[in-house]
């Protein structure tokens, strides 16, 4: 019987340690032989086994190596440093691990393995459920737990309603017969919960996979980077980049808007040892639906905003300082705000502003921003506190092809150089009549070099202080938007899993008789045996309280617990 | 003086209490080597004695060789105890010597109490000199973390005798909680934006809970392992390593006690998993992206899985399911320590 239930080379945990391993039966000749035989390996215990190995295994590389879905640039890093062997390992998918032909197999042979493992024991477990506990044996007092006690008088098939009555309250499924010697038992089981449990917990494994696979082809997700005063569309076009799954129709977002009203940070101030870090960011946007109604929200790390079917995140900030350039005579050709990007947790930022139209030349900077300037002794510029205290722009300043002009799309945070000239820097500054980086605070001109123009670093506070420039530079919010249609499944078989485990582990599988015997002299002989089917370490303490309680509800005093003969 | 200041005190007056512990429950294993090499000896005296008597009763003979030695003597033979566990698992106690009662033993459970008082002590003060629970970089992680082994340890104590296991855990505690409160040790910050969620207090808790059971688990799996090879060896009580073994429980109720412990490390474990991916989903916009740290709580999580199923495979049971408890035992250890300290990720939380 057990056989059928379980994989044939599964043991439970009251058989004997060590045994020896079944032969393994050699194929019957002929096709169907061979796969009903390459079947039963697959689905074996040892099988699982092995596969679950192999998966801890398969997964450690992915955490040596970067891997492209997690840490896209250190993917590219990793390349930089290591040029013969970065192409070598990206043959054998080593940069996509968890997306890898080798991978895949491991855990699609696996839930193979676990399905043709779930659906015989699910077929058995319901028939077993229905079937009734089985034959009293022979002889108790061979069983593991066995005890008994003799009373001095009484009818056995009173007893024996009684225990039946008495094991029915406390869960078992009962049923009574009588021996070949006519002596009369109650059969009892219980726990049949555990194995289903244990289906419970192996199904909502394969339901995860599933609910996992589809929350890949229909969902997407795409970052935005948000600066102070703009809006944001969830349409394709608006998004800084975007992956849909494979069934996403692109065409038919959720059609709402976000608008970034003001982005709070909060900095630590009174710790000494933490002074500056940051303890609370909050994005104050506003929503817009289809039909025109507002609505103000709050979104913070550990907070997304949860809208029209997609969830949005706050994975980052820094500033965006705007600035204004204007030619020679005076007409602005460009005016925007910059998202800077942070290197570092003052935020010294890095980024780039692009000039292809309005002036003699194509220009391009390279700028630095310190929200707290301080000059350093190589005479480089440092922040030392990552709020607006003495906020300057430092701008590196080139002139030639931006190289933007064929077409191909550039980064916004990088500027090809190999065509241009520096007409202001660090280098060209140490020069003979070479221009130093300009250098800007908010509200402040200066000229560009050449007599290209002028370039305003823009103080957007609307009530500009002197000497106090809180608020005079935007803060920008990266956003993350995502639909994932299958996440809260994924999240209901999760628990099924915890709940499967839990029932599996805990809720003991044990069989329990009780048998009455009439002695010649009219006493009455008691048996309580009982037996586990695997761990079950509370089974004699059970089988205990269950003669305890026959014994008193009969009007008898348990004797002390007279144990078997098996642990002694 | 500081809240914090006083928590370091406490810990370190707590790291003293627990090597002293230690060095008392060592002495009691060494006393039982002592008792059981004097039980040997005795044995074989008695032996000898009984062949030299009696050669025309080879009966006798055996059955005094190869029973339980000490009926009389230092040690006493082990009365029948339920195997505790599952039925049919019948303990052949021979080769097994009951230890004496011993004060060294005592002793180290009196310190260790007084230890995880302190302990607990600085992990409290901690707390409150931070505003939040003291579990937010690895300074804190691990001496929360140690805090919840030993009070483990101390409530199995009130349930199951596992006095023996005193000089593993008091012995890696102190070198744990010495290790990091040397190389770790950052003053109170506030929490950065990302960990303010419920979610530190939760998954983080079940998370350092279960290590402390996988904990527990490994030091029983080792002696598993110990006492199997002595059991293979034959149980003869004049075998010279490890002699004090032959007091403890035969590998076979070790490892029943390793797998309860570590059931419930794995559904300790498998909470975290599920509470992290929550937590992952609001704070990194997805709840699985295979970070660094995801990675190796999913590895550990597959090989105890493993190790759960390797107990119900036919050939695995025993030794080498007890070695792979071992090997999730390394990986939860790999997990803390090299994955924190050297791998990087999104859980960059070492506070280092
Ligand atoms: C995705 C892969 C799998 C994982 C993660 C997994 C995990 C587990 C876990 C955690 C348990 C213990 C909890 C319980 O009893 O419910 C367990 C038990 C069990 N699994 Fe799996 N399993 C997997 C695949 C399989 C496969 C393919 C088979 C069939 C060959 C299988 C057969 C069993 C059996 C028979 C038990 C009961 C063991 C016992 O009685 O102690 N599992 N599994």
């Amino acid at each position: 019987m057990q056989a059928l239930t379980r994989p044939s080379d599964y043991v439970d945990a009251s058989s004997p340690q060590g045994e020896p391993d079944a032969p393994i039966n050699a194929p019957k000749l002929g096709f169907v032989g061979a796969l009903r035989f390459a079947w039963r390996q697959l689905t074996s215990m040892r099988t699982a086994l092995l596969l679950l190995l192999l998966l801890a295994i398969a997964a450690v590389p992915g955490s040596l190596v970067p891997q492209r879905s997690s840490d896209p640039n250190g993917v590219i890093q990793y390349f930089r440093d290591n040029p013969d062997l970065a192409p070598v390992l990206d043959k054998i998918q080593m940069f996509d691990v968890y997306s890898s032909a080798w991978f895949s197999a491991i855990y699609l042979l696996l839930f193979v393995s676990l399905i043709g493992c779930i659906i015989p024991r699910t077929k058995h477990h319901y028939q077993a459920m229905r079937q009734r506990p089985p034959r009293t044996p022979a002889r108790l007092n061979r069983l593991a737990v066995h005890r008994e006690q003799n009373l001095s008088g009484g009818s056995t098939g009173e007893a024996i309603t009684a225990a039946r009555d008495l094991l029915k309250k406390s869960g078992y499924r009962t049923e009574i017969y009588t021996g070949k010697d006519g002596v009369a038992s109650v059969s009892a089981e219980r726990g049949y919960l555990r194995e289903t449990g244990n289906l419970l917990f192996h199904s909502a494994l394969v339901l995860v996979l599933v609910a996992v696979g589809f929350g890949g082809g229909f969902g997407y997700a795409g970052q935005k980077v948000v600066v102070e005063g703009q809006t944001f569309v969830n349409s394709l076009v608006d998004f800084n980049s975007f992956n849909p799954g494979r069934f996403v129709d692109t065409e038919s977002l959720p059609p709402y808007s976000l608008k970034l009203d003001k982005f709070d940070v909060e900095y630590e101030t009174k710790n000494i040892n933490a002074y500056g870090q940051a303890i609370d960011y909050t994005a104050h946007v506003t929503s817009r639906d289809v039909d025109g109604d507002t609505e103000k929200h709050q979104i913070k790390v550990n907070q997304p905003l949860r809208i029209d079917g997609t969830n949005v995140y706050l994975l980052g900030n820094g500033y965006a300082p705007k600035v204004t350039v204007r030619d020679p005579e005076g007409n602005v050709v460009f005016t925007d705000s910059i998202p800077f990007l942070p290197m570092d947790t003052n935020l010294t930022s890095q980024g780039v502003i692009k000039i292809p139209d309005g002036l003699a030349k194509q220009i391009g900077m390279i700028g630095f921003f310190y929200p707290t300037a301080v000059e350093q002794t190589s005479g480089a510029f440092a922040s030392n506190y990552p709020d607006l205290i003495y906020p300057t722009l430092s701008l590196n300043v080139y002139s030639g092809d931006l190289g933007i002009n064929d077409g191909v799309p550039k980064s916004v945070y990088s500027l090809d150089t190999d065509k241009m000239t520096e007409i202001a820097g660090r280098t060209i500054g140490k020069k003979e009549g070479g221009t130093a980086p300009l250098k800007l605070m908010p509200g402040q001109t200066q000229n560009l070099p050449d007599g290209l123009g002028t370039i305003t670093f823009e103080n957007v506070n609307p009530h500009p202080k002197k000497d106090d420039y809180a608020g005079s530079v935007a803060r920008f919010a990266s956003m993350d938007i995502h639909r994932d249609p299958t996440q809260v499944w994924v999240g209901i078989f999760a628990g099924l899993i915890l709940l499967g485990l839990l029932t599996s582990l805990f809720i003991p599988r044990r069989r329990v008789w009780v048998k009455a015997t009439e002695g010649a002299d009219g006493t009455v002989l008691m048996e309580y045996a009982g037996l586990a089917r695997g761990e079950d370490p509370g089974l004699r303490e059970a089988v205990d309280n269950i003669a305890e309680r026959h014994i008193r509800a009969l009007g008898a005093v348990p004797d002390e617990a007279r144990e078997g003969n098996v642990e002694a | 003086m500081t809240l914090d200041l006083i928590s370091v005190y406490a810990l370190w007056s707590a790291i003293a209490l627990y090597a002293i512990a230690f060095v008392a429950f060592a002495f009691d294993l060494a006393r039982r080597s002592a008792e059981v090499a004097a039980a040997a000896d005795e044995a074989a005296e008695k032996a000898a004695a009984a062949e030299r008597a009696a050669a025309g009763e080879p009966v006798a003979v055996k059955a005094l060789a190869s029973a339980t030695v000490g009926s009389a003597g230092a040690g006493k033979a082990r009365p029948g105890r339920p195997a505790g566990g599952t039925l049919t698992l019948e303990e052949d106690h021979s080769g097994t010597v009951t230890a004496s009662r011993s004060i060294s033993l005592r002793i180290g459970v009196a310190l260790s109490i007084l230890g995880f008082l302190l302990h607990l002590t600085a992990v409290v003060t901690r707390g409150v000199a931070a505003g939040r629970v003291p579990w937010a970089n690895m300074y804190e992680f691990a001496m929360t973390g140690t805090a919840v082994i030993v009070a483990v340890f101390l409530i199995i104590l009130t349930r199951v005798d596992l006095r023996f296991l005193g000089a593993f855990i008091m012995g890696l505690i102190v070198i744990l909680l010495g290790l990091s409160s040397l190389n770790f040790y950052i003053e109170v910050a506030p929490l950065p934006p990302a960990l303010q969620s419920a979610w530190l207090v939760i998954h983080v808790f079940v998370a350092t809970t279960g290590t402390g059971f996988f904990f527990l688990g490994f030091a029983l799996t080792a002696l598993q392992l110990i006492q199997a090879r002595r059991e293979a060896a034959g149980t003869a009580l004049s075998a010279k390593r490890f002699r004090f073994m032959a007091t403890l429980p035969s590998s076979q109720r070790l490892d029943n006690l390793s797998y309860r412990v570590n059931i419930i490390g794995f559904i300790l474990w498998t909470f975290t998993l599920i509470a992290g991916a929550i937590w992952a989903e609001a704070a990194w916009g997805r709840y699985w992206g295979w970070d660094v740290k995801e990675v190796w709580t999913f590895i550990i999580w597959v090989v105890y899985a493993g190790y759960i199923h390797a107990r119900a495979t036919r050939g695995w049971r025993g030794n080498r399911a007890a070695w792979l408890s071992m090997i999730g035992a390394v990986t939860v250890l790999f997990n803390f320590t090299i994955v924190n300290l050297f791998f990087k990720g999104l859980h960059a939380y070492s506070g280092l």
